[in-house]
């Protein structure tokens, strides 16, 4: 079961390898995201500073929407969705695998460029840490969500608006806590509670999600 | 279709499963909830508004809590329902759970749109702002929008069985993460110190104030039900178009 899960993780990164343009393209929508925003509140420093942890959090929240197009659409295009649903593996696996594929390609680098973020805005280095820590912990749960969204909507029209409809509501936990965990850290105080919260948050989803996105498949691909 | 092969249970509450069934029942209960909704509502207000103290506080801008209370429980508590419904749906494949919990949708985001909207005729003489990002508020604001997406997932899916489950996943997605999103956005709002005065009203409400709430919330209970009601027969009849027993329906 573990090779099959394995599998699943190396074909999807595989693919993004040989198509690098559409990883590129999330994190460059990351990065113009936040720069927009400067543009839009003005340069004031101490502002920026204060407000800093909501952008990268809402940008991260924005491109993990973004990238959930690509998630199953290829495979359902080309029937290797269907191919992964008959090949007798559970398929909470295979949406496992391909959601670890996810946050790698998308979860993870974000996380490394929210420090960049962070220097740009002028924080602090402990907060910074926080914020980094925060994206590190609360990412996978927006690509399980997510998940969830991208299954529901497979192959229907205007899927993008509706994924977007559908999953920032349901991203509200994560938004909350992560602001809040870097608040904490900018008020001198532990950010610790609400790190845990955020892991807790992305075990919870790790554990429940695979089913109703299964679930979600099913009804999309028959 | 399958429902006249199959013969139905004398008094099994199963036999209503059956769409021609359900139809009947369900146009003989409409007048029952639908004048239980009005008697109830017609008491309610008189309570509300002749019986009911005045606030010593509030004065008499608080009664607008006789509608924005009993609005606010029942958009959470037709969620629940719905979420069941849905769940049922896709756990025995019956037609009529998916169905039913689809008529409660629109209901229950009108109801969240009340206390939304109340909520904000109430703030402005209250706090002085329309709006304020107040725990209770957002979160309401968020139901309306799971209530939003279940209509739209459902409405953009042509084929109605996939749109029955594929809404029905998502409205048990919602079921789940609603407790998350209500506490998350309670802990979100005590750290930031809110211009807003808390909406946890004194512990001493005159008698009358609550028999008043709980008389209207009863008239709100019975309405969704006439109204889902209603809306589930609708839905029932453009569905099976193709049957004799709807078009014969739809002629009377």
């Amino acid at each position: 079961m573990i090779r099959a899960l394995l599998a699943v993780v190396n074909r999807d990164l595989l693919l993004a390898r040989r198509q690098r343009g559409d990883v590129v393209n999330v994190l460059l929508f990351f990065i113009i995201v936040i720069t927009m925003f400067p543009l839009g509140v003005g340069p004031d420093k101490d502002t920026l500073r204060l407000i800093a942890p909501g952008i990268v959090w809402v940008a991260a929240l924005l491109a993990a929407i973004l990238s959930l197009g690509r998630l199953f659409a290829l495979d359902y295009a080309d029937g290797t969705l269907e191919q992964i649903m008959l090949s007798g593996q559970p398929l909470s696996l295979a949406v496992l695998g391909k959601i670890t594929a996810h946050w790698l390609m998308t979860g993870a680098p974000i996380t490394v460029l929210s420090a960049a973020a962070a220097i740009v805005f002028d924080m602090a280095p402990g907060p910074t840490a926080t914020l980094v820590a925060s994206l590190l912990l609360g990412t996978p749960s927006l690509s399980l969500v997510g998940a969830v969204g991208a299954a529901l909507t497979l192959g229907l029209r205007g899927a993008g608006v509706l994924v977007t409809l559908l999953v920032l509501p349901l991203y509200v936990p994560v938004l909350i806590f992560g602001a809040l965990a870097v608040d904490r850290s900018v008020g001198g105080l532990s950010a610790a509670p609400w790190l845990m919260v955020l892991g807790a948050l992305s075990l919870g989803a790790a554990a429940l999600a695979p089913w109703a996105i299964g679930a979600a498949l099913r009804v999309s691909v028959e | 279709m399958q429902a006249e092969t199959i013969r139905p249970l004398k008094f099994g509450l199963h036999r209503f499963a059956a769409p021609p069934e359900f139809y009947r029942l369900a146009g003989r209960l409409i007048p029952w909830f639908g004048s239980l909704a009005a008697v109830l509502a017609a008491c309610g207000l008189y309570l509300a508004f002749f019986v009911a103290p005045t606030d010593f506080q509030q004065g008499e801008v608080y009664r607008i809590i006789f509608i924005h209370v009993p609005a606010a429980w029942m958009a959470m508590f037709i969620y629940a329902v719905m979420a069941f419904w849905a769940g049922l749906g896709i756990a025995f494949n019956t037609r009529m759970s998916s169905i039913w919990a689809c008529a409660m949708a629109p209901t229950g985001a009108l109801m969240a749109f009340l206390a939304l909207w109340t909520g904000a005729l109430w703030g402005r003489p209250a706090w002085g702002a329309y709006w304020a990002w107040d725990a209770r508020m957002t979160s309401t604001l968020i139901l309306l929008f799971l209530y939003v997406g279940f209509m739209a997932l459902h409405g953009a899916i042509d084929d109605p069985r996939r749109a029955d489950r594929a809404a029905g996943v998502l409205a048990l997605v919602g079921v789940v993460n609603l407790p998350i999103i209500y506490f998350s956005v309670q802990w979100w709002n005590s750290l930031h110190q809110g211009a807003s005065i808390s909406l946890t009203r004194a512990p001493t409400m005159a008698a009358t104030m609550l028999e008043a709430m709980l008389v209207m919330t009863l008239a709100f209970w019975m309405y969704s039900i006439a109204a889902s009601l209603a809306r589930a027969r609708a839905i029932l009849l453009e569905r099976e178009k193709r049957t004799g027993w709807a078009q014969q329906a739809a002629l009377e």
